[in-house]
């Protein structure tokens, strides 16, 4: 082992997921829309933007069963939507945190 | 098309092996190529302005098609250099007009890079979710009702009163079970994440998601960590475990505190 990370044995292919789950469009776009490192690019998105993005994409992944169960508005009675609980962000650094709609600097 | 291209970050690396991206294929489909500065290697996609400027990204990442095939690509180039190597894969849609600001951008945050380096050689992550399954302990017998003075009325509530009584003890102890999980998860990882759970609509999954958790484990760990998932499973009848992975290290690619054990 010569310190390069060897994906385990398990792991399938290049794109291939070892457990069936890698690929799932929900756990893909959770992980690039909200973690990775955020620097500030010279082209700026509000992260505002996608965080809107992100609830009507629960919306429309939603299954159309789902939805109807739950009802049109039920995304708007969800805890991890209204008040959504953020990592801590350390003192002096709010580099890829919503604040209150800011956009990042 | 007049316009130069401007350049979509995909993640940062150690570098300066540079001749180990060629065939990585970016986001618009063209081949990545390295930025190199201050001892860190971007890897970025030079994209077109019309399709990836300011402007045109606000358009597009309402565009569902467009965001999904756009993310796969942008992951795709994160899972790829994680074989390779240490990486830090960038928050989607960090776009740059040209190598100078870029180079600004990543001298900036050189020490940051090096320590997320450090911390990410050499592991990989694993997400586990757990749900709870329904029914599980919900079973709790109501009491008999006791045809005494209340009557029917009086049996019905207190027969309702005790449903919702098991059903919440349930709840309590499939929360209990995930939190357990995590702890034991988090024992065994190198450093591990509490992301907020996802709600039903996004995971697609009708059950409540009670933990959404990530895991840097060492490369060569993932079999005994798989193992250590399916114990947890058995162990905890009143969740459900999906292991999922192996992830670059996009939960513990940031700077703040990626190596403490939080939950």
């Amino acid at each position: 082992m010569t310190g390069v990370p060897e994906y385990p044995a398990t792991s399938g292919g290049y794109g291939l997921p070892a457990t069936g789950q890698s690929g799932n469009l929900a756990d893909i776009l959770e992980r690039v829309l909200d973690r990775g490192i955020v620097i500030a690019g010279d082209i700026r998105v509000n992260l505002l933007d996608i965080e809107l993005l992100t609830i009507k994409l629960r919306l429309v992944v939603a299954s159309v069963d789902t939805a109807r169960e739950m009802g049109i508005d039920w995304w708007e009675h969800d805890p991890f939507l209204t008040a959504r609980p953020r990592r801590p962000v350390p003192p002096g650094d709010d580099r890829g945190e919503l604040t209150g709609g800011e956009e990042e600097r | 098309m007049s316009e130069e291209p401007v350049l979509w970050l995909h993640a940062v690396t150690p570098g300066p092996d540079a001749g180990r991206l060629a065939g990585i294929t970016g986001v618009g489909g063209g081949p990545v190529r390295p930025v190199a500065a201050d001892g860190l290697v971007a890897v970025v996609a030079p994209v077109a302005p019309t399709e990836y400027g300011e402007v045109a990204l606000r358009r597009n990442l309402e565009d569902l098609t467009w965001l999904e095939r756009v993310a796969r690509e942008h992951h795709r180039v994160a899972d790829v250099l994680a074989r390779l190597g240490p990486v830090v894969p960038a928050r989607l849609a960090t776009v740059y007009r040209d190598e100078g600001g870029l180079r600004e951008a990543l001298a900036q945050r050189r020490d940051d890079f090096r320590a997320a380096f450090d911390r990410v050689a050499g592991r990989v992550e694993w997400g586990v979710k757990a749900y709870a399954v329904p029914g599980a302990g919900a079973a709790a017998s109501a009491p008999a009702a006791s045809g005494g003075a209340g009557g029917a009325g009086t049996a019905y509530l207190l027969r309702r009163r005790a449903q919702l009584a098991a059903t919440e003890a349930a709840g309590r102890a499939a929360a209990r079970a995930a939190q357990a999980t995590h702890e034991a998860l988090a024992r065994h990882a190198r450093a591990a994440r509490r992301h907020a759970p996802q709600d039903r609509g996004l995971s697609g999954v009708p059950e409540q998601m009670l933990l959404n958790g990530a895991y840097l484990v060492d490369a060569d760990g993932g079999t005994d960590f798989a193992n250590l998932v399916e114990a947890l499973a058995g162990r905890y009848p009143a969740i459900r475990l999906e292991l999922t992975g192996p992830w670059p290290p996009y939960s513990f690619a940031d700077i703040d505190d990626g190596g403490r054990h939080d939950g």
